[in-house]
């Protein structure tokens, strides 16, 4: 019998006055009883409705129906069958605009709490699983990966099953992608992001990092030099976008990369045991709304601002971040200031950021996206004194590869353009996808572009011979 | 990990060394840069390539002692390892067309200043190479300067080697006289580069600058090397990091430069006490 509670197994938390003060993982994870009494809430439905919202098309109900026996080995090789980064999903998917949001739950109370199970099962076969994956024989072909984010590590993982060589270049010093420069360790601790690299190089993929495809080596030269016959880009959202307002570059101005990196990647937040260092002030506004805005407000926090200002100029509806970021950082005292956008920032004779003049808006007419337009209110502006300013309204593509190789089709915003179930570009062999393609999205969905990379490398290069 | 395979202490701030790198070697142009980092806790600073030896497969930097990186640096010694060393990035230095040319190196820049002057040289330019030091003890690598140019004037700040004054004293000689420079490239300091390119403005000669931004990744990602050119936020690790000196905002990159001030003393202290048997 079904349990037919209609509201989820809360997920313990971190007190947020305590833990804005820390770095450690807000969510705390389900129990085995909290995991087997929220997977009895589903009903396996026959036409499983929340499969066709995932991404990567875990088997929900399967899964789900192997935790509310206890069987959590087995339900977490289920995730893992069609699921390679089980534990970073568990935290970082939308669930309640993908699965969760088609969950026959939903309609009468709140939706089964999948993302929270599928984090426990992935967490409890880390930590009790030993299996050796199955990995089909050597197959001889080699194919290369552009980046070590969700994209590239799941379309290595896929290949490597399938017995490919796989070689995965990764920029930075450490593989991971925006899973560790980007998302902070409060969100998705990067021990968690070591170990799921682990089990994709158990795989046998390899991983190099400190190479920057595009400049170190071409793509042209890893196809026609180093032996590669086929290359996946999964080289992410490179450049950040600021708003061209006045005062942009003025000290204590960052972009939001800039500002996660320092603190995520090189770890500013314990300067000077980390030798980079970062500057914030008693006052910070993030200009934003969506989960990177979230992640900067919130780390913004936890390195001692007093106030810390999200500034965006639409309304609460239409924040794109998580509601559950959202609601994380209001509980951790992050100030909305809605409907508000910047007009310039302003600065002290050392050129050091010392406020930011905003404006009101008020809401339009739908643009292109289909939401309503922002609008200037005239003569709304005000100063806000603040210290540090933080740009967080996303992102452009990298421009390293597409300038480096002759032939590859990109959008004039700079994503390379891709076919949509195959990820094949205009250049035979090269296929690309996440970030990359789509400009800023999510971890799910650049892992969904990956597994059809994947797929779609394989056919090409079966029918080579 | 990147073993350094030759170190010369070239003066008591400015150290060379050789790092082991083949596939940077095999790539690198002048102009371009790579990024270290020393130790799992170092932080990536950028170094414009001072040389590169592609059959050896060495890659060259020098560096001058400023900060807590470059002193930890300047403690390795051949056959230590860099954890990170990332390259070449940036975008290679352009020659085409240049045909009678002044480079000019203050401070670090000689040295960085020296792979342009001798690949002008290489391509057949003429070339007036104005070098400057604080005073002649501090002079470093004369005679590779010698052979990268077509003319080589040294400067002192004392005029203790017999030519007292800064670089940019003699751009200006070497122009009033009529030299008639199709380009000055200069590279140096922030207010040495400037200084350059207010003094060829009137001249209308095309004057190109290396920009030596503060850096964290290195590949266009954070933005941190922002700059404004001809009124256009540039980045200078992908877009430069040469530009038209002409167009730079000097004023805004000087303050940028200044941001980490506070810190870099607070990393100093650290060092004092690495060096002292202190922690870490």
């Amino acid at each position: 019998m079904a349990n037919m509670s209609l509201e989820k197994n809360k997920m313990p938390e971190q007190d947020p006055i305590v833990r804005s003060a820390n770095y450690k993982e807000v969510a705390l994870g389900y129990t085995p009883e909290m995991a087997m009494d929220e997977a009895r809430r589903c009903l396996n439905c026959k036409n499983q409705p929340c499969v066709s919202g995932c991404p990567v098309n875990v088997r929900i109900p399967e899964f789900l129906s192997l935790v509310a026996e206890g069987k959590f080995l087995e339900a977490a090789a289920v995730v893992k069958s069609t699921n390679s980064l089980p534990a970073i999903c568990g935290r970082v998917c939308p669930q309640e605009t993908q699965c969760e949001a088609l969950c026959v739950r939903g309609k009468k109370g709140e939706p089964v709490g999948i993302g929270r199970i599928e984090r426990f099962v992935a967490d409890y076969q880390m930590e009790h699983g030993a299996e050796k994956p199955e990995v089909a024989p050597p197959n001889g072909h080699k194919v290369a990966i552009v980046g070590s984010g969700p994209a590239g590590l799941t379309c290595a993982g896929d290949l490597a099953k399938l017995g490919y060589d796989v070689t995965i270049f990764e920029a930075l010093h450490t593989p991971g992608g925006v899973l560790v420069y980007g998302i902070p360790e409060f969100r998705l601790p990067k021990a968690l992001v070591r170990k799921e690299i682990a089990t994709v190089e158990a795989l046998g993929v390899k991983i190099v990092s400190d190479m920057v495809i595009g400049k170190c080596i071409t793509l042209d030269e890893l196809m026609q030099e180093q032996g590669f016959e086929a290359v996946f880009v999964g080289s992410g959202a490179g450049l950040p976008n600021f708003q061209k307002i006045p005062g942009e570059n003025l000290i204590g101005v960052y972009s939001a990369n800039e500002f996660l990196t320092r603190i995520n990647l090189m770890k500013a937040y314990d300067f000077p045991n980390h030798d980079t260092p970062i500057q914030v002030g008693r006052t910070v506004a993030v200009v934003g709304g969506g989960n990177v805005a979230m992640d900067a407000a919130r780390c913004a926090k936890r390195m001692g601002a007093e106030n810390v200002y999200i500034v965006y100029r639409r309304s609460d509806k239409e924040l794109p971040a998580r509601a559950e970021e959202v609601h994380h950082a209001k509980e951790e005292g992050i100030i909305f200031r809605l409907l508000t956008n910047p007009t310039r920032i302003i600065g002290d004779e050392q050129g050091r950021v010392k406020a930011m003049e905003v404006v009101e808006m008020e809401l339009g007419e739908p643009d292109a996206s289909g939401r309503r337009r922002p609008v200037k209110k005239a003569g709304s502006e005000y100063i806000l004194d603040v210290q540090t300013v933080v740009i967080a309204i996303g992102n452009s593509p990298n421009p390293l590869i597409k300038s480096t190789t002759p032939g590859l089709e990109c959008e004039s915003w700079g994503g390379i353009v891709a076919d949509e179930e195959t990820g094949r570009t205009s250049r035979e062999g090269v296929y690309a996808g996440g970030d990359a393609v789509t400009g800023a999205a999510t971890v799910i969905l650049a892992m969904g572009a990956g597994k059809k990379a994947a797929q779609a490398i394989d056919k090409y290069i079966k029918g080579k011979r | 990990m990147f073993p350094i395979v030759k170190k010369r202490v070239l003066n008591p701030t400015v150290t060379y060394m050789e790092i082991l790198a083949p596939h940077i070697a095999k790539k690198a142009l002048p102009g371009q840069f790579i990024m270290l980092r020393i130790d799992e806790n170092g932080e990536r600073i950028p170094l414009t390539i001072a040389g590169y030896d592609r059959e050896a497969g060495t890659v060259t930097i020098i560096f001058q002692k400023v900060g807590y990186t470059t002193y930890t640096l300047d403690t390795l010694n051949e056959g230590d390892r860099l954890l990170d060393f990332v390259g070449p990035l940036g975008i290679a230095s352009e020659f085409e067309g240049m045909k009678n040319v002044c480079v000019v190196g203050g401070g670090l820049g000689v040295a960085i200043a020296y792979p342009q002057a001798k690949a002008l040289h290489d391509l057949g330019a003429t070339v007036d190479f104005i070098v400057g030091f604080k005073t002649k003890d501090l002079i470093i690598l004369e005679d590779e300067f010698a052979n990268a140019c077509t003319n080589l004037i040294v400067m002192t700040d004392d005029g203790s080697n017999g030519h007292q004054g800064f670089v940019t004293a003699a751009l200006q000689e070497q122009m009033e006289a009529g030299a008639g420079y199709d380009t000055v490239i200069a590279i140096g300091p922030l207010v040495m580069m400037k200084a350059v390119a207010e003094m060829t403005r009137p001249y209308g000669i095309r004057t190109i600058v290396s920009m030596n931004s503060v850096m964290v990744d290195g590949t266009g990602m954070c933005g941190c090397c922002r700059l404004t050119v001809g009124g256009v936020t540039k980045f200078a690790c992908v877009d430069g990091p040469d530009f038209d000196g002409h167009q730079v905002d000097f004023d805004e990159a000087m303050a940028r430069a200044r941001m980490y001030h506070a810190e870099e003393a607070e990393s100093m202290k650290k060092h004092e006490c690495r060096l002292t048997g202190g922690i870490r």
